[in-house]
């Protein structure tokens, strides 16, 4: 049963595991060219593992001693994860101990996949998304591992390698628009985010598309429930 | 900083970020039945929720100098390769290749 888990997990991850090896290495890469041991780029990915909040947290370790203010920075540097919870209730339920697992490595990546793909009917649901998480997890700290112990000897050009998260979300937006039941509320997400990073920028542009989003489901909620629920 | 206060500022950092991740599945337990608004919610979020993490992984290309041609022509591809082919792991590669080689080579 696992084993037919992982085969049917492994593929979507892939994607994931070129992106964070590449991310995970600059990451690794900055941590090491600021003076830090490998150990510290390694135990971040590993317990904060959140890409953004890793490269803030290098400069909060080199500035003035505010735990409570790094505290406060990571809650909303990631209050998007609150809005992904949403949607996985149901899909997390019922995973049992998994769970906590399923939710300590929701990171972007692992939720569009976890969030979109359904595995074949005869895979079972809680391994699979377990393994996309892991697998997610695994590519992230050796990223980061290699890159500050490998970072001073490998440099190759790896500009717009950045891209391929883009292409990921896109392919799953695309593989979402099959469904064509979900076509408004996808342009309500996809029209609401790009009005507001063009409002607001890219460094304030969450808060507000996530609340404008929660604010036209609300506003078209009669016409939207028959056209998810057919 | 001295290496306590290093661990006790990464720990302050994976604390806020669990809470963000582990507060709608505390509020909403198993156990208990969301309220409706929510479920509706959780039903019409995950199409938006992709729209979103496109253009959050978009941000920080959007206002540079090419104006997000090379981004734009770039989705494009990626959106015909995936018509025609349907798979992922395909579509995804191609797409990056073409905008590794406009943003190194072209733009």
């Amino acid at each position: 049963m696992k084993k037919k888990a992982f085969r049917a997990a492994l593929p979507y991850t892939l994607p994931i595991c070129v992106a964070f090896l590449f991310l995970g290495m600059s990451y690794g890469f900055l941590m090491r060219s600021k003076g830090f041991s490998f150990v510290y780029p390694m135990c971040m990915s590993l317990f904060i593992y959140a890409g953004s909040m890793e490269f803030v947290t290098v400069d909060l370790l080199l500035s003035a001693f505010h735990p409570f203010s790094a505290f406060l920075l990571a809650l909303m540097v990631n209050a998007r994860y609150l809005f992904y919870g949403i949607p996985m209730l149901k899909r997390y339920k019922n995973c049992g101990w998994k769970k906590v697992f399923l939710i300590f490595g929701m990171c972007d990546e692992v939720f569009s996949i976890n969030c979109t793909v359904n595995p074949p009917e005869d895979v079972d649901k809680g391994w699979f998304m377990l393994f996309v998480t892991w697998l997610g997890q695994l590519y992230w700290v050796s990223g980061a591992t290699l890159g500050a112990l490998l970072g001073y000897v490998i440099h190759f050009d790896t500009k717009g390698i950045e891209f391929i998260m883009t292409a990921l979300f896109w392919v799953m937006f695309l593989n979402q628009w099959e469904d064509k039941k979900g076509h408004l509320p996808a342009l309500v997400g996809l029209g609401g985010s790009f009005l507001c990073l063009f409002i607001f920028g890219s460094q304030n542009f969450m808060l507000p598309a996530m609340v404008l989003i929660v604010l036209c489901f609300t506003a078209l909620r009669g016409s939207m429930i028959p056209e998810v629920e057919q | 900083m001295t290496v306590m206060q290093s661990i006790i500022t990464i720990l302050a950092v994976a604390l806020g970020t669990m809470l963000t991740r582990f507060l709608p599945f505390v509020v909403f337990p198993d156990s208990k039945n969301p309220p409706q608004f929510i479920t509706y919610l959780g039903t019409v979020f995950p199409y938006a929720v992709i729209g979103l993490l496109v253009a959050y992984s978009l941000k920080d290309f959007v206002g540079t100098g090419s104006h997000g041609i090379p981004e734009i022509l770039a989705i494009l591809f990626i959106t015909a390769v995936h018509r025609w082919k349907k798979n992922m792991l395909l579509s995804i590669s191609a797409g990056t290749v073409l905008y590794m080689f406009f943003v190194q080579a072209v733009f």
